[in-house]
């Protein structure tokens, strides 16, 4: 749901490294046997130590409480703050221990046990130890915390006594000793370690969170590369550099400074000033062309892919569309190319749910071509010849209105004369989530953005039947059983042997529901960050899939020393 | 004096208490759920009930309300759905900026304004004149967002002169100051030009001229204060206009007031700021009238208070 204010954003230099998705990490946890080793990180070169820059922020930041924040500003800076028991390798998706130093899986995949890092204090300079660990997930998992990531953790044995108010503590999780912490799983289930890599599971002092009591988030204590030195209401935040941070000699900064409440069209003015370094919110629309036919701007761009969809939900409970045939007449009459064009090639035209950096993506589905001609005998089929009319909600910020009248131009060819209901993000997804008000909606500025890179987490809350329920946020209303049993199974192969399998499993669950067509995928939207000229680091820091915008803790200034 | 004063506080207790029912009882029944604002969407169903649970947001209307104003008495305004924060430190911290900002802007409405008026005035029914009200009928019907965007890109990007948005130093202040005070820099004109006319045309200035005395002391020393003192009563109801104006100011300015608070409050439904921001502007919308009407009758013997 960081997609939830994702405008654009996003990694394609992650692209190759997706395929090799199980990584060293999980090559090494072989059930029963193997033991992940630590990746400590190699060194750049190139790297200088020191200095500080400006990122900007249109919006406040919330809180910086992980087991709260969930915000398109504060995810990455909550990653910089707080370390869990897993982390990814920057610039990629693939994962790596964290504040683990290994782990070892049980035959069944249901037993997960971690070895701490010895060493590591929290910045209060308290040693971390597995009842820290243990603590966090208590707490996250408490309904009083009212986290939205509770449900990530469902997986772990005891979540449902906590989540109902029965237990304040997961009976699935030990301390065996101060640096040996066993999660016991009540299924077994491949998503988690990329669980334990969330925001949601960082390692919390227990006695800062109870003493800041609800303003936790406004004085965060955590383990990570940075710590909060100021935070200035509705002005700025000021990270220093953690000096004892156990990943040795990160972070590379001296000192970042978030200025917030900066419009992107004032943070881009500013970066030609050499004030900002890096405008958070991105590019914005306005200035795109302007920006990329500028060859001196341009090279301070770096493009990437990132982990979002924007499709077309038809809902399947509603007529006409409880009508299959209709919903696939209506995903040939879509050009996304031209949609793709008129957002001056932001993004790629899409043909299945998942994006293409994503494991599991199927490179040879070819979906459903743009033929309008057809689209019209297969909607005469269905039994409307002379069409009929629907109504499309959408989000009122540009460019999604005018999205939404492509797509209305493109349904009149075809006879389906729509009428676009242009609303605030909140009332979009209110009638999304209500059964029989909204008969198709356009995702966009409210597009999914993975949580984390697993093709399954495209499905549950977006098509699985759990989503389908009131106030849920699959606006199809799909739901399929034999589906639900599918992906279940997918889950339960934790054997990272069998990852290859897995994904094959999720590629034709996303094929197969695109056979049922409940959406139009429209494309993947692009990410563009822009960058000052003394910004260093690889570009794939700058379009970091899991650290957004970018990660802070490796890039670099190139004028100090 | 004082029963009036004891009077206008009471009414302004009930119009407060009208503000936040109405306000309070909108918010309820918008489409939109704060607690999906919250638990954003891959929450599962348990921990959006588990959420609103928390919050008290399952409880019909009339007790939400009845807790909400129990706070209130109590001097507490919640805490912030999305930050956590209690509210009133929230708006304290952007208070000062907001009154700043206000401050700046009534000293450039007075100015222009008042210059403009009195120009307006003395060269009436010439070009100039014309000039000048059609200056300030634009004023008056730009739109905020607009001036904005165009000070900020001809002051701070061409000319480098001001710094592109943000807070601090006095230079930060001066492009969003006038573009809030033009809006009120507009009515003052014409306030002042009328009110000018009107008292160029009295007996006493007329004496005045008969005295012989010089065209400039005539009007500095007799004509001026006595038109500007009806304007400047209009202070007051300013503040109102105000309130409306900086939301869009602030965010294009990136200045850290609660004009600021409220627009991103809005967006995500955060009901306890929305709430907590409309009271405190609704506080000083009804100071700001109460003031205008304390002053009138100390500049015009005329006005009796009722």
């Amino acid at each position: 749901m960081k997609g939830f204010l994702a405008s654009t954003v996003a990694g394609m230099a992650l692209g190759l490294s997706l395929a090799a998705m199980p990584a060293q990490a999980q090559d090494a946890a072989v059930p029963g046997e193997g033991t992940a080793q630590t990746n400590d990180h190699q060194r750049d070169p190139n790297a200088k130590q020191g200095g500080s820059i400006v990122i900007t922020y249109k919006d406040d930041v919330a809180t910086l409480d992980p087991a709260i924040g969930y915000d398109w500003q504060n995810w990455s800076m909550i990653k910089s703050l707080f370390d869990g028991l897993m982390d990814y390798e920057p610039g990629t998706t693939n994962l790596r221990p964290g504040l683990a130093e290994s782990y070892e899986i049980s035959d069944d995949g249901k037993t997960f046990t971690f070895k701490l890092r010895p060493g590591v204090t929290f910045h209060n300079g308290r040693e971390m130890t597995a009842t820290d660990v243990k603590y966090s997930l208590d707490r996250v998992t408490n309904p009083k915390t009212q986290s939205p990531g509770a449900g990530f953790f469902s997986m772990i044995e005891g979540y449902d006594a906590i989540a109902s108010g029965e237990a304040d503590s997961l009976s699935g999780v030990t301390v065996i000793d101060p640096q040996t912490i066993e999660f016991k799983l009540s299924r077994p289930d491949a998503t988690f370690l990329h669980v334990m890599a969330l925001n949601f599971a960082s390692v919390v002092p227990q006695e800062a969170v109870e003493e800041y009591g609800a303003d936790f988030g406004k004085n965060p204590v955590g383990t990570g590369a940075f710590k909060l030195a100021d935070w200035t209401i509705g002005q700025s935040l000021t990270f220093a550099r953690n000096e004892t941070y156990w990943r040795n000699g990160l972070p590379y900064l001296d000192e970042i400074t978030f200025q917030i409440g900066q419009e992107p069209i004032v943070a881009l003015l500013r970066l030609q000033n050499g004030e900002v370094d890096i405008p958070g919110d991105g590019i914005p629309p306005a200035k795109f062309q302007e920006v990329m036919n500028d060859p001196a701007q341009k090279a301070r761009v770096v493009e990437g892919g990132q982990l979002q969809t924007g499709y077309i939900t038809m809902n399947t409970r509603m007529e006409p569309f409880d009508d299959k045939e209709v919903r696939q007449a209506v995903n040939m009459a879509i050009n996304k190319d031209r949609i793709v064009q008129m957002i001056n090639n932001r993004a790629l035209p899409a043909n299945q749910p998942l994006p293409p950096s994503m494991p599991g993506y199927d490179t040879a589905y070819e979906g459903y071509a743009y033929d309008p001609e057809k689209a019209k005998a297969m909607l005469a089929e269905a039994g409307f010849p002379d069409g009929f009319s629907t109504e499309l909600y959408v989000m009122n910020t540009d460019p999604n209105p005018r999205i939404a009248q492509a797509i209305q131009q493109d349904l009149k060819q075809i006879g389906i004369d729509v009428s676009i209901q242009a609303l605030a993000q909140a009332n979009v997804i209110a009638a999304g989530g209500a059964e029989d008000q909204a008969p198709m909606i356009w995702s966009g500025g409210m597009a999914w953005i993975a949580d984390f890179p697993d093709p399954s987490n495209f499905y549950g809350p977006i098509l699985g039947c759990a989503g389908a329920i009131p106030g849920g946020w699959n606006w199809a209303w799909y739901c399929n059983e034999d589906m639900d049993k599918r992906a279940a199974e997918a889950d339960s192969i934790t054997d990272p042997a069998k990852q290859d399998e897995r994904d094959r499993m999720w590629s034709t669950i996303y094929t197969d529901i695109m056979a049922d067509a409940p959406w139009v995928p429209v494309f993947n939207e692009q990410r563009f960050t822009m960058k000052s000229e003394r910004m260093g680091g690889a570009d794939a820091l700058y379009t970091d899939p899991v650290n957004i915008p970018i990660n802070y803790d490796y890039v670099y200034v190139t004028d100090v020393q | 004096m004082v029963v009036y004063i004891a009077r206008r506080l009471v009414q302004a207790v009930l119009i407060l208490l009208g503000v936040s029912v109405i306000t309070f009882a909108l918010l309820y029944m918008l489409p939109a759920d704060p607690v999906r604002q919250i638990a954003g969407r891959s929450a599962t169903a348990q921990t959006v009930e588990n959420i609103r649970r928390e919050l008290g947001l399952d409880q019909p209307f009339l007790v939400q309300y009845g807790r909400y104003l129990l706070g209130i008495l109590h001097g507490d305004l919640g805490r912030s759905y999305l930050q956590r924060t209690e509210v009133s430190s929230l708006i304290a911290a952007r208070l000062p900026a907001s009154l700043l900002l206000m401050a700046g802007a009534i000293v450039c409405e007075l100015i222009l304004g008042l210059t403009m008026g009195l120009f307006a005035a003395l060269k009436r029914g010439t070009a100039t004149d014309q000039a000048l009200m059609v200056g300030s009928f634009i004023g008056v019907s730009a739109p905020q967002f607009v001036v904005g965007l165009l000070l900020l890109y001809l002051f701070a990007v061409r000319l480098g002169w001001f710094p592109i948005g943000g807070y601090g130093t006095f230079a930060h202040l001066v492009l969003p100051s006038i573009t809030l005070g033009i809006l009120g820099a507009g009515w003052y004109s014409r306030m002042m030009r009328s009110s000018m006319v009107d008292v160029m045309r009295q007996d006493f200035i007329r004496t005045a001229r008969a005295k012989g005395l010089a065209r400039s002391t005539i009007l500095f020393r007799h004509a001026l204060p006595n038109a500007i003192l009806p304007v400047i009563a209009m202070i007051g109801i300013d503040i109102g206009l105000f309130m409306s104006g900086i939301v869009v100011v602030e965010s294009v300015f990136g200045w850290p007031g609660i004009g600021q608070l409220a627009w991103q409050a809005i967006q995500r439904v955060d009901i306890p700021i929305i709430m907590g921001v409309t009271l405190v502007s609704a506080c000083a919308i009804v100071l700001g009238n109460l003031l205008a009407d304390l002053v009138s009758p100390l500049i015009d013997p005329r006005i009796k208070l009722q």
